[in-house]
């Protein structure tokens, strides 16, 4: 336990030192949540009949998604462990008597942690700030957000689960790249980055919402807008466990083949 | 210089070429990343149908437009964007010490043909666009088109040149400078009318996005007379102007700074 | 013919120091430290010398060798090579200078070493006869003939090494910069590159400038040697000067940097 904490002040001790990135990125994500929130409130003006949730519901999942970024996307992806395998350093961590898959996850979803507190907050604070229907509005009720906070540590575990096999794919592409790419792509897409899920066609919401990815931010964002809540609310929270355990096992099935035939490249 | 500018690019032809494999798997990658771009749009549009009278054949012309012109500044601009990591290894010294125009060899540099997914997929919805659009097709609007492609290829190609430049100044770049590379594209989807005066205003006068976007689409579907509209996405091309001068500030402070 | 006078050059780094606290205060106030890099470096190098600059870390030799090259402005001083000043006229500046860095390459990665020689050709905009002229006659002396067909990705450090001065030479540079150039390499490649660049220097009158760490370098080609060392010139003389009958080199130069104070 102290490792991690170490491990982490160290990453956060990092992240401050960047400060002229640090300000940068929160600017950036503030203003891609403002223009994305400007065209949704365009298609409002439009035809507000047709919207699945109220415009402050969608501002606040916009904002959520904006904030949530460096938790739970796959975009938040730590690219360290690539460098790792692309130099062939790899080589090394294998031949640690560790549990690479257990040392791997926890260090990945403490990076994330460790981000997210530089990223989440200032964004959110602002977001707060910005007057209604476009700002980010309080949770309906306190187990709402109780409830939001339980579902966005499952959508931890999910989205760290998820990389994890990234991972494991890039040890036998060497090709980090296009598998990244097609990750970060259709993880951005199913999860309500691109558009929110309930936006989405009935039917094929229904599908996405079966993908592990809507149990990253699409889940616990809904429950914090309200939009999902009783028993629907329960049974998308268990699939979000089931999601933990399925791709866990998957990592852990691919670490296993994987290290058989391991490619070093380097040289 | 064309000639030189061509030797460049067969090496970097020769060299995505050793690696077929993974290359075709990031074209495949960065085409599903764009193509999730366009099925979003898709899904909202069979939901409202239009957003502040265009329709969804009028924004994929939009997006059709804008999507090639960010394409090809993608592919052959691309050395700016890893420009950080030049200065970081030395390579830019290496390029000082060679007989040619730095810029010219930071362009030279790098050729990102994974583009050309993105590319494809912009060339599809403009002929979509094209096709579906009532539009009343004649010269000067074929022209408009045109311009409208180049004038986008160049101001994002400047954007890229004032990323890179950012790098003289602060070693890790600024994340900030991607609101106006991607952000750009992701939100110049839609017409910039849409949202709203201040950030049409912005858009003309700070970076004229809306000089090769927003007018002369009013003019392509007929919605505005202007004549001068055709050639705003040249004026907007002397964007290049300030972003040439951030750069050459930035070669100064390097060779006094050392790296 | 190389001319420095007086050349004064300081850098202010940014002073960071570790912890968590540090940190913070770092996002809101910075602190510099002002490094003097060259006080008052002033030499001569006539056409056809061999060089060697030898010097400690951080005694301002890569600055100098910056400075010459054209890539870094000094603060005060004047320089002038074949009678240009370097960082003004860069561009036919640099076509009259060849430069080798030990330890980055200019050879493009993934493609056979004819196609990145072929690319300088044109980047040097040199003329056909002179270019084919070079190529042979380098490929000669350095032995080169099998590796041109290789990418340079598939070569070692001492067939990459040859083939980077190869590279470095093809627009026919009166003068040569070698910074490290034999770091790393096998005894055999090392003895190549050193008999190469004796032969070149008698052969074509290339001025030489070589700064290195390995004293046998220095003994094999340099017939003068700049000692800097904090950013001074402490010694400008021959081999003899620095030689004492019988001592190892290493040992020598060990003992000047003692008595000068600059290790």
């Amino acid at each position: 336990m102290k490792k991690y904490l170490a491990f982490f002040r160290l990453r956060f001790t990092m992240g401050l030192q960047y400060r002229a990135a640090a300000l940068g990125g929160l600017a950036c994500q503030f203003f891609w949540g403002a223009m994305a929130i400007l065209a949704f409130g365009a298609f409002y003006k439009t035809d507000p009949a047709s919207f699945p949730m109220s415009m402050p519901a969608t501002a606040s999942y916009i904002w959520l998604q904006q904030a949530l970024l460096t938790l739970v996307s796959m975009g938040g992806i730590d690219q360290e462990f690539f460098n790792v395998i692309q130099s062939g350093n790899v080589a090394y961590e294998l031949c640690r008597p560790v549990d690479v898959y257990g040392m791997w996850y926890a260090r990945s979803a403490a990076t994330r942690v460790a981000n997210a507190f530089m990223r989440c907050m200032p964004v959110l604070a602002v977001a707060a700030l910005v007057p209604a229907p476009y700002g980010l509005s309080a949770p309906p009720s306190l187990t709402a957000f109780l409830l939001f906070l339980v579902s966005l540590a499952l959508a931890l575990g999910v989205v760290t689960a998820l990389g994890m096999i990234v991972y494991m794919l890039t040890f036998h592409t060497i090709s980090p790249r296009g598998v990244r790419l097609i990750a970060v792509g259709a993880s951005d897409f199913f999860s309500g980055n691109i558009v929110p899920l309930p936006f989405f066609p009935e039917g094929f919401r229904q599908f996405s919402e079966l993908l592990p990815f809507s149990s990253t931010a699409n889940v616990p964002i809904r429950i914090y807008t309200g939009d999902l809540y009783g028993q629907e609310m329960l049974w998308l929270m268990l699939l979000q466990a089931f999601w933990i355990a399925a791709l866990v096992a998957l990592g852990k099935l691919l670490e296993w083949k994987e290290l058989k035939n391991v490619v070093v490249q380097g040289g | 210089m064309l000639k030189l500018y061509g030797k460049y690019f067969s090496i970097h032809l020769k060299s995505v070429m050793q690696y077929k494999g993974s290359f075709f798997a990031t074209v495949i990658g960065s085409f599903l990343t764009s193509f999730t771009v366009f099925l979003g749009i898709f899904f909202l549009f069979q939901r409202f149908h239009q957003v502040e009278d265009f329709t969804y054949e009028q924004v994929l012309l939009c997006y059709g437009i804008m999507l090639m012109g960010f394409a090809v500044a993608q592919m052959f601009a691309s050395g700016f964007k890893v420009f950080d990591s030049m200065i970081a290894n030395g390579e830019f010294d290496r390029i000082l010490c060679r007989p040619r125009n730095e810029i010219f060899q930071v362009l030279a540099y790098r050729v990102d043909f994974v583009r050309i997914g993105m590319l494809l997929q912009g060339v599809v919805m403009l002929a979509y666009g094209l096709l579906s659009c009532q539009v009343d097709w004649n010269f000067p609007r074929v022209v408009t088109v045109v311009f409208m492609v180049i004038g986008g290829c160049v101001l994002f190609s400047a954007l890229f040149l004032l990323d890179g430049s950012i790098a003289f100044f602060t070693l890790q770049g600024l994340e900030f400078m991607n609101v106006f590379t991607y952000g750009a594209i992701e939100h110049g989807k839609y017409p910039l009318g849409i949202y709203g005066r201040e950030m049409l205003t912005f858009c003309t006068f700070v970076v004229p996005y809306a000089l090769v976007q927003y007018y002369p689409l009013t003019y392509v579907l007929g919605r505005s007379d202007n004549p001068f509209f055709i050639f705003l996405p040249l004026v907007a091309c002397l964007f290049v102007i300030p972003c040439w001068i951030v750069w050459r500030i930035g070669v100064r402070r390097y060779k006094s700074t050392g790296s | 013919m190389i001319e420095v006078q007086d050349l004064c050059k300081t850098f202010q780094v940014a002073r960071r120091e570790g912890g968590l606290g540090q940190a913070v205060k770092a996002l809101f106030h910075r602190e510099y430290e002002t490094i003097r890099a060259l006080e008052g470096v002033s030499f001569t190098v006539k056409d056809g010398e061999m060089v060697g600059y030898i010097g400690p870390n951080g005694a301002g030799k890569s600055s100098t060798i910056k400075i010459l090259s054209g890539i870094l402005t000094p603060d005060s001083g004047t320089c002038r090579i074949n009678g240009r000043i370097p960082w003004k006229d860069r561009r036919k500046h640099v076509k009259e200078i060849g430069v080798v860095f030990g330890q980055r390459t200019q050879l493009w990665w993934d493609v056979p070493v004819a196609d990145s020689f072929e690319l300088l050709r044109e980047i040097y905009a040199i003329p056909t006869e002179v270019y084919q002229k070079n190529v042979d006659e380098l490929t000669e002396l350095l032995d080169l003939a099998q590796l041109l067909r290789t990418p340079a990705r598939q070569l070692s450090l001492g067939q990459r090494m040859r083939c980077e001065i190869a590279g470095s030479l093809l627009h026919s540079p009166k003068i040569l910069f070698l910074d490290e150039p034999t770091i790393g390499l096998d005894a055999v490649s090392k003895l190549a590159v050193r008999d190469f660049i004796k032969r070149l220097n008698k052969e074509r009158r290339t001025t030489v400038l070589l700064t290195t760490h390995d004293m046998q370098d220095i003994e094999a080609l340099a017939s003068r040697i700049l000692l800097i060392g904090k950013g001074k010139i402490l010694l400008d003389g021959g081999l003899e000067d620095i030689r004492r009958g019988g001592e190892h080199i290493d040992e020598t130069v060990a003992e000047l940097y003692k008595k000068f104070d600059v290790t």
